[in-house]
């Protein structure tokens, strides 16, 4: 019997009825009294030199109220990069300046060099065309191996030259090299990781409020982390006292790590409403969207397998050209190292294994992390490998992943990871059963005779969530702690307010959270409110992303919990007059062990705040705890992906036929939402491989700036997906046992329909190694030409 | 400035409007009917679907003034009249059909004006329907999903949540 509540259970989302009745409120539903309206004037080219900027005709238009340039924030702080990342000869990486407003030079389509403030948008907008200036186009850097060219153009002027890093992590040389000087067969690949645009349908907001009687500002945005945006913004950009400073994100309509950043719009709306003492407000359009949030992936790799004579993986070596674009975001230094080095040894226990990665300037856009950051990178290369090793060596793609596996835990990789626990076996055989695999050449037969290629593609993956523990991610060179916080807080009459540091832009924890403490005290979900989003009301925690939420700030959330538990106990001993050992809490009443006494949740939770019969002596009044959780380790989803395709030989055209996906999540707390999520990220992941693709020209303007260019999918291009997560290892290291689910469908999803295509090509007797994604008929079919 | 009067949810409404302001900005910002959401500028993600007059429009695709004398329905309005939800919003409640809810208020908008013209739309049928509206979120499966079950079909052989 599945169960109707509590852990576990598929409870339907109370946040539902307010998105689906248009109650939500989103940052651009937020309105306040006296808003004056921002529109920011961007670059048109990739990189040029400011030589002036007139704004005097400008401000003479109506309702403008002040217009900032790069000048104005002359001696004011940059966006500061979270991570600092430390090359192969000890160097700490290069970190360019990034200036709220473009100061001398701009350096990307899209970086932002003045705003105008003015009573109305349109005012905003029409002023903002209006701005005389002059930028003087100087050639552009967009190519990675262009840039890292002796006497290529620069960036970055103070910098040597157009390289942040050289990086190189893993086993030692001689074990790397003595793996591929005596291996039986090496296979080689090179391929492209193509960027990605994250495009979460809610566009980017920004209200900056200010309250000049206290001094302080609001801030209200679209962000996946207010705490992080505090700090952020003011310890290192303005210079402002963090109680001072309050950073809302309410309703947030989707993030996928686009929204982790903190942004120059966010610290400009802050300034600007101090400077003019009025709420000022900025909404980006889709087409801002795409030239200023951080964008995703786009790595360039080379990557080499070792194998000896039985087929057993004995070494791996992987260089990567990572591209940082223009400027380094808030994370961005961490995705192609810590977050995509360290997995590269996907599933399998291969002995030796190098990973080798240049990050690269260039005038484009800024990369961060993007759904799965860094891992749908490893994975993506090391699963189209093993497929093409498979190819090569003539055997069976399953059966060489199968032999290749890592089969006992804790298993420590070369690459610095310990895997907790995992049953990779498990996942492969619940795949196979899901997709009929016997079937498989009668349903190829089937097409043929319909003129189509039928192809399987199946990959594995391994993936790591809940980044830290904050003291090693420290010396690796993050900037912030990466633990979480929860206060629970029990009113008199026994509801309660969880505050948590997590926050929600659709996973759902309004209705999952709940679950959890109402199945560790016994009543009902009803009775329990998350409270999340508002750094004025929420403890101290890092916000949620790298699917983090349930394993840190849920185990945060249960150890606070745990202390409730253990206050009200002894509250309850004293309502019993009986020994606080003997008392348990069952069903929402707490009993003396082994009599009929028992004294209900509510009786306890009045006492503590009506204190009139209570040991105040010995216990303080009231019912409130706050608990901070910092992992001891990630913990590690896994699990299996195939895809049947349908490639029509004629044309290119590719058409995904079903999608299954096994998942090892550890324990569930709300199998529907998890299903969801697992929906969503493989539908980013078909988009990746099928159809989305940034694209700049060679003079870095962005080709691809709006949904006219940049193919998003529809509800055409997937079709239903399989999916099943009952092969499941619980964490070892976590009290719920739970490890994250955001970001699988994404990271296990694109080599599993890259592989089903070649599979099809492959078998319809065309020789092709390797498309670069996305696969659009015309890529396809130009690989079918050989 | 002109003045434009129209039903909205079944309420006369009167308001002067420009000459250039969008429907949307009109239900946002004139009407405070923030459900109406705006996700691009080019007319291509469908946040902005309400009906007017029986249609089902993009709302950023039309100005105010162009719906003087019209009826108006959006998602604020789709509710039954005891504020409990229709059975197309049920249904995306029930199979978990919206995530971060963004594109929802445009689905659902969608997907009634769908079963109006197609009380028994098939999988493809809807999937072609929903051609202009973008979910980021959902992969589709339980959008898809829930508008076959608000129809009557039976869904459970796909894929249970
Ligand atoms: S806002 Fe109307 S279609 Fe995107
Ligand atoms: S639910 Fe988020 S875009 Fe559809």
């Amino acid at each position: 019997m599945p169960k109707d509540h509590g852990i576990g259970a598929a409870q339907k989302r109370r946040e539902d009825v307010r998105f689906l009745t248009g109650a939500g409120q989103y940052t651009d539903d937020i309105s306040v009294y006296g808003q004056t309206y921002c529109a920011f004037l961007r670059s048109d080219v990739a990189h040029g030199t400011i030589k002036s900027i007139d704004t005097s005709d400008a401000e003479a238009m109506p309702g403008v109220l002040r217009i900032f340039t790069g000048k104005d924030f002359e001696g004011i702080g940059g966006l500061p990069c979270g991570w600092q990342v430390t090359d192969k000869h000890g160097e700490p990486m290069k970190e360019p300046g990034h200036p709220v407003l473009a100061q001398g030079k701009v350096r990307h389509v899209g970086d932002p060099f003045a705003a105008v403030i003015a009573e109305t948008l349109e005012e905003a907008r029409d002023a903002a065309e209006a701005i005389v200036y002059d930028i003087e186009e100087l050639p552009a850097v967009v190519n990675m191996k262009a840039a890292l060219e002796e006497g290529a153009t620069k960036v970055h002027d103070d910098l040597s030259d157009n390289l942040c890093y050289d990086w190189q992590f893993g086993s030692d040389q001689t074990d790397v090299d003595k793996a591929f000087a005596e291996a039986a067969h090496i296979t080689t690949l090179e391929l492209v990781n193509n960027r990605l645009v994250a495009n979460p349908m809610e566009p980017r907001v920004a209200l900056g409020e200010y309250n000049r009687a206290n001094d302080e500002s609001t801030l209200y945005t679209t962000s996946q982390n207010p705490h992080v945006i505090r700090l952020l913004m003011g310890a290192f950009v303005l210079g402002i006292p963090e109680h001072k400073l309050r950073v809302v994100a309410p309703d947030v309509g989707g993030g996928f790590g686009t929204k982790i950043f903190h942004y120059a719009e966010e610290a400009f709306v802050t300034f600007a409403s101090r400077q003019l003492n009025r709420p000022v407000k900025w909404t980006s359009t889709r087409s801002e969207a795409f030239m200023s949030d951080a964008h995703g992936r786009d790595h360039v790799t080379k990557i080499e397998l070792a194998l000896d004579a039985e087929n057993n993986f004995t070494g791996l070596r992987t260089d990567t050209l990572a591209n940082m674009g223009a400027y380094l975001s808030t994370f961005s230094s961490s995705i192609p190292t810590w977050l995509h080095g360290t997995l590269m040894a996907g599933n399998y226990k291969t002995p030796a294994i190098q990973v080798n990665v240049k990050a690269v300037f260039t005038n484009t856009v800024p990369v961060d992390a993007y759904r799965g950051a860094g891992r749908p990178e490893a994975t993506f290369q090391l699963e189209r490998l093993v497929d093409k090793a498979a190819r090569e060596l003539g055997v069976d793609p399953i059966a060489l992943r199968r032999q290749n596996f890592i089969d006992s835990f804790p298993y420590a990789t070369p690459v610095a990871v310990e895997y907790d626990t995992g049953d990779y076996v498990a996942t492969m055989d619940k795949l196979e059963e899901m997709i009929d695999r016997q079937g498989f050449e009668a349903r190829r037969e089937e097409s043929r005779k319909r003129g189509k290629l039928r192809g399987l593609g199946v990959n594995c993956y391994i993936e790591a969530c809940g980044i830290a523990p904050s003291n090693l991610v420290g010396q690796l060179g993050a900037r912030a702690g990466l633990y979480d916080a929860a206060t629970v807080r029990v009113n008199a009459t026994g509801s309660i307010s969880v505050m948590v540091g997590a926050h929600s832009h659709g996973q759902g924890h309004e209705t999952a959270f709940p679950q959890v403490v109402a199945e560790m005290l016994g009543i009902d979900e009803s009775m329990i409110d998350i409270v999340h989003g508002d750094s004025s009301k929420i403890p101290f925690g890092m916000g949620t992303y790298g699917s983090r939420s349930l394993a840190v700030c849920g185990s945060a959330m249960v150890r606070a919990t745990e202390k409730i538990i253990n206050k009200a106990k002894k509250i309850a001993s004293h309502l019993l007059e009986a020994s606080e050992a003997d008392i348990e809490l069952k069903d929402g009443q707490f009993t003396v062990a082994g009599t009929d006494k028992s004294v209900a949740w509510g009786d306890v939770t009045l006492a503590a705040y009506v204190p009139h019969n209570y040991p105040l002596e010995e216990i303080e009044p009231g019912l409130e705890e706050t608990a901070f959780y910092d992992p001891s380790n990630f913990t590690y989803p896994s699990g299996a992906y195939a895809c049947e395709v349908e490639v029509d030989p004629e044309t290119g055209r590719v058409e995904i036929l079903s999608f299954a996906a096994a998942d090892d999540f550890g324990n569930v707390v709300n199998p529907m939402i998890v299903e969801g999520q697992v929906h969503g990220g493989i539908a980013q992941g078909i988009g990746q491989a099928m159809l989305e693709n940034c694209v700049y020209d060679e003079n870095g303007q962005l080709l691809s700036a709006s949904y006219m260019d940049y193919a998003m999918p529809r509800a055409e291009d997937v079709p239903f997906f399989q999916v099943d997560h009952s092969c499941a290892t619980p964490c070892t290291h976590n009290p719920l046992g739970v490890k994250g689910c955001g970001e699988a469908g994404a990271i296990g999803s694109p080599p599993a329909v890259v592989n089903a295509v070649l599979d099809a090509l492959n078998a319809g007797g065309m020789k092709v190694d390797h498309i670069d994604m996305p696969l659009s008929p015309h890529r396809v079919w130009k690989a079918m030409q050989g | 400035m002109t003045k434009v009067t129209m039903t909205v949810n079944g309420k006369a409404v009167s308001k002067e409007v420009s000459g250039n302001t969008l429907m949307t900005e009109f239900l946002r910002d004139a009407l405070h009917l923030t459900g109406t959401h705006v996700g691009c500028d080019t007319s291509q993600c469908g946040a902005c679907v309400i009906h007017v007059d029986g249609k089902s429009v993009k709302a950023c695709t039309m100005f105010a003034a162009e719906a003087e004398g019209a009826e108006v329905v959006t998602i604020e309005g789709m509710a039954n009249p005891d504020g409990s939800l229709s059975v197309i919003q049920q249904a995306f409640q029930d199979h978990h059909g919206l995530q971060c809810g963004f594109c929802t208020p445009g689905m659902v908008m969608t997907a009634a004006k769908l079963l109006e013209e197609n009380p028994r739309p098939s999988e493809h049928e809807i999937r072609d329907y929903l051609e202009g509206n973008i979910c980021r979120c959902t992969g589709y499966h339980n959008i898809v999903k829930a508008i076959m079950a608000a129809s009557g079909q039976d869904v459970s052989g796909i894929a249970a949540e």
